[in-house]
């Protein structure tokens, strides 16, 4: 029971491991290289935090990545070139924003196939109820 | 006061649980007067114990009781006292317990309330909630126990997580339980019908104030939790589609749903089995969302597997509750479905949008924040599902709503005035056109801010149109009753939270940056000037507080203290220093010192942050105006059994009475 109650502890405690959040000053050359950088930080998972960006991440190992990405965009490379190196290193699980793959293909067409369901039961479901509305006599009064 | 008191208590409350879902049930089923007389006093009686076990834990907390383990694992001695009252609910035996009172003071306040509602029908409503009541007081006990004992005692306590030491985690989580929690309600009143066979959807009316209310307490439960991020996690965003985050946001997109499927159902006995349907899935996914938060499953699929006993018994509790509900629904329900035709044009259709368009988006949600867990369990590789998946879905599904927004309350019911439609979407474009000329004078540039503006216009464009409309044409005296006041708050709010979330997204400028005192750095037309940092002290932490004062074309706007506090246990938190404005936010953070006197700081500007929470707000209020409206008064004149047995019961009386 005690070793029950100091995991359940840990994994609260893990859930708000968010107290610090990252202040990292880098040398950006201009507004577009920061809001970039901002921008391509915040798609991507600190790996070893709850559920961080790397961009909030107060983790070493997030300072360390966000020095090493800044570094790439000072040598020119795209932020394609960015996250393909850091997908080679480590695996997809880094993108916040998971990319087409037989293991994504339920979670991108997922929502769009519910939609179409959902489309589908509507139709059905107005063309059951609905009447023309030259058939639907006016009701008089006031209307709530 | 004893702990083992409040174990008692528990366990008194668990046993009269058992019986309020047991004797008001069998007693509606067979007719029996006495036995359904036992709801009311049963449901009193488990208030009153858990009520007494809420009462002995916060009582452990006031007065340090560190031998009982929950309190020394979240309390301490130099904890400020309101923080030790609030810390019963900062961990996960204590939240439960809150959910618990929660759940018997709604219940309480049906006992209170509902003397109006047939008898058996309120037996019935009694006893599904006393099931609720049951599973959770027993998962309490066996498995979750806030009154475990500690041995020896320590002689101080652990401390309260300092990232809950913030007024935030005062209000956040009894809001969000009471939103939760409420939807049980609406849930007990649609299982209610279910097992009576109600065929007539009179319930529904009587279930709709709940709904609303229910709505109202979880969207303001998540602006705070929301706004508390903000500010206490330093990081200036207000949003993240975290996994908890999602679990709250679910059953609030259903409930939306759920509050316009009643609307049609009560008006027009339109959408009957729709409504039973979303009545169980607003209340399965608020449980879902405890589910998720309370098991440890969102940690990791392998913390669950090796602690699996909680995890297991909301899974179990959840698939009963649930399952039994839906086959009950797919037994009766083919009964009740059906309803009054409408032309395609109607307000109906437009509602009907609305549903779909919600329910589609928190089955987006849905699938996003279970995928990765499935996949982690089936192994299939690790997958991140963040942001960048939930923003654009969430965006194009929403987009049909706001477009058959205005015209809902526009149109008539089974029939729209095309004439109608056809004016007011003249005007409305006319309006988002000028808004959104003003914008692009006023500096808008790019395509997302003058989509946001667009937006939010079109929606308060509607509403104020349909406002004029009642004003002009609708009888004095029932122009705006509270029902339709509530619909305006609420879509109001909507407009006002479209024009914070794509402004300030759009418009923020955002900064970490090192300074030395004297250090100055511009962030938009505003100026940081930074004045170093001094050491002070709190009531249980040591804080660094730096100076900073924001001065715009020479002229001093405020002075920001940001701090960075080292609590008793160690723990670091920053404390951010904000000026709230309605048009823009300063915030400022501090961060660590860099070395020859420099500190890192992160510096914001960030416009319109303040509408994000407004139209939260607006939103709730309107679900609370709603409940007010005289609609939902209780009239005698609903016991149908009675009226059938002796038909005008009056006149016999009145005679007997001029005999007499």
């Amino acid at each position: 029971m005690k070793r029950l109650l100091a995991l359940a502890l840990l994994a609260f405690a893990l859930t708000l491991s968010v107290n610090a959040f990252a202040i990292d000053p880098l040398p950006f050359q201009n507004t577009a290289q920061r809001d970039r950088f901002q921008h391509l930080t915040r798609e991507l998972r600190c790996m070893v935090c709850q559920d961080e960006s790397l961009l909030a991440s107060n983790a070493d190992f997030a300072k360390q990545l966000r020095r090493q990405i800044f570094d790439m965009m000072q040598q020119g490379k795209s932020d394609r070139e960015i996250k393909d190196w850091l997908v080679a290193r480590y695996s997809t699980f880094i993108l916040y924003d998971p990319p087409l793959a037989p293991a994504t293909l339920a979670l991108w067409f997922g929502t769009p196939a519910i939609a179409l369901a959902g489309v589908i039961v509507v139709i059905v479901l107005l063309r059951r109820r609905t009447r023309p509305a030259s058939t639907i006599a006016e009701e008089p009064g006031d209307d709530w | 006061m004893n702990p083992e008191l409040g174990q008692v208590a528990l366990i008194l409350a668990v046993v009269l649980a058992a019986l309020q879902c047991v004797l008001p049930i069998i007693g509606a089923w067979r007719g029996s007067k006495p036995l359904m007389a036992t709801a009311s006093t049963l449901a009193i009686g488990q208030f009153v114990f858990v009520a007494l076990a809420f009462g002995i834990l916060m009582w452990a907390f006031w007065t340090n009781d560190f031998s009982v383990a929950y309190v020394a694992q979240n309390s301490n001695l130099a904890l400020p006292w309101f923080y030790k009252l609030s810390a019963v609910w900062g961990a996960h035996e204590g939240s439960l317990l809150l959910w618990m009172l929660i759940l018997n003071s709604w219940t309480l306040a049906l006992v209170a309330l509902g003397g109006k509602l047939p008898q058996a029908f309120f037996s019935r409503v009694i006893g599904v909630l006393g099931f609720v009541a049951f599973g959770f007081l027993l998962y309490m006990i066996t498995t979750s126990n806030p009154f475990l004992r500690l041995l020896p005692a320590p002689v101080n306590g652990a401390d309260l997580n300092p990232v809950l030491q913030d007024p935030g985690l005062v209000f956040h989580p009894p809001l969000l339980y009471m939103g939760y929690v409420g939807f049980s309600v609406a849930f007990a009143f649609a299982i209610a019908a279910l097992l009576g066979g109600e065929l007539k959807s009179t319930w529904v009316r009587w279930s709709r104030p709940w709904t609303n209310a229910a709505w109202g307490f979880l969207t303001v439960g998540i602006v705070a939790g929301s706004a508390w991020a903000y500010y206490e996690l330093g990081w200036g965003g207000w949003w993240f589609w975290d996994p908890v985050e999602n679990a709250s946001f679910m059953p609030w997109l259903i409930g939306a749903a759920l509050i316009h499927a009643q609307a049609i159902t009560d008006k027009r006995d339109g959408l009957r089995a729709w409504t039973l349907l979303l009545s169980i899935f607003a209340f399965a996914f608020s449980l879902l969302g405890t589910f998720l938060v309370r098991s440890g499953l969102l940690t990791s699929v392998h913390a669950f597997a090796f602690a699996p006993s909680r995890g297991i018994f909301i899974l179990v509790y959840l698939a009963v509750v649930v399952g039994g509900s839906l086959l009950l629904y797919a037994l009766r329900a083919p009964k009740v479905s059906g309803g009054k035709t409408f032309a395609l044009a109607s307000r109906e259709t437009m509602m009907v949008i609305g549903n779909l368009m919600l329910t589609v988006a928190c089955a987006m949600v849905l699938l996003g924040t279970l995928y990765p867990l499935v996949g982690e369990a089936l192994n299939i590789g690790r997958i991140s599902v963040g942001p960048p998946y939930f923003g654009p879905l969430f965006l194009i599904l929403m987009t049909p709503l706001v477009l058959a927004l205005p015209f809902g309350p526009l149109s008539r019911w089974g029939k729209a005035d095309l004439k109608v439609w056809r004016r007011a979407l003249i005007r409305i474009v006319a309006l988002v056109v000028i808004a959104g000329i003003v914008a692009f004078a006023l500096g808008a540039r790019g395509w997302y801010q003058l989509l946001g503006v667009s937006a939010a216009t079109w929606v308060m464009a509607g509403v104020v149109l349909f406002a004029i409309k009642r004003w002009r044409e609708a009888p004095r005296g029932h122009k705006y009753p509270f029902e339709m006041l509530g619909m305006m708050l609420a879509h109001f709010g909507i407009g006002v939270f479209i024009a914070g979330a794509i402004l300030t997204r759009s418009m923020s400028v955002e900064q970490d940056v090192s300074m030395r005192s004297g250090g100055n750095v511009a962030v938009g037309s505003y100026d940081f000037h930074f004045n170093g940092v001094t050491e002070t002290q709190g009531p249980n932490y040591q804080a660094q507080q730096g100076t900073v004062v924001i001065t715009r074309n020479g002229r001093q706007v405020v002075t920001l203290h940001p701090q960075k506090r080292t609590y008793s246990g160690g723990q670091v938190q920053t404390e951010a220093a904000i000026q709230a404005g309605v048009f823009r936010d300063l915030y400022v953070s501090l961060g660590d010192p860099i070395g020859d006197g420099a500190w890192s700081l992160r510096v914001y500007n960030k416009p319109f942050v303040r509408w994000i929470w407004g139209g939260g707000v607006l939103m709730m209020l309107g679900g609370f105006a709603v409940v007010l409206d005289k609609r939902f008064r209780l009239k005698r004149a609903v016991e149908p059994e009675t009226a059938r047995a002796e038909p005008k019961p009056e006149l016999p009386r009145k005679l007997a009475e001029g005999e007499a």
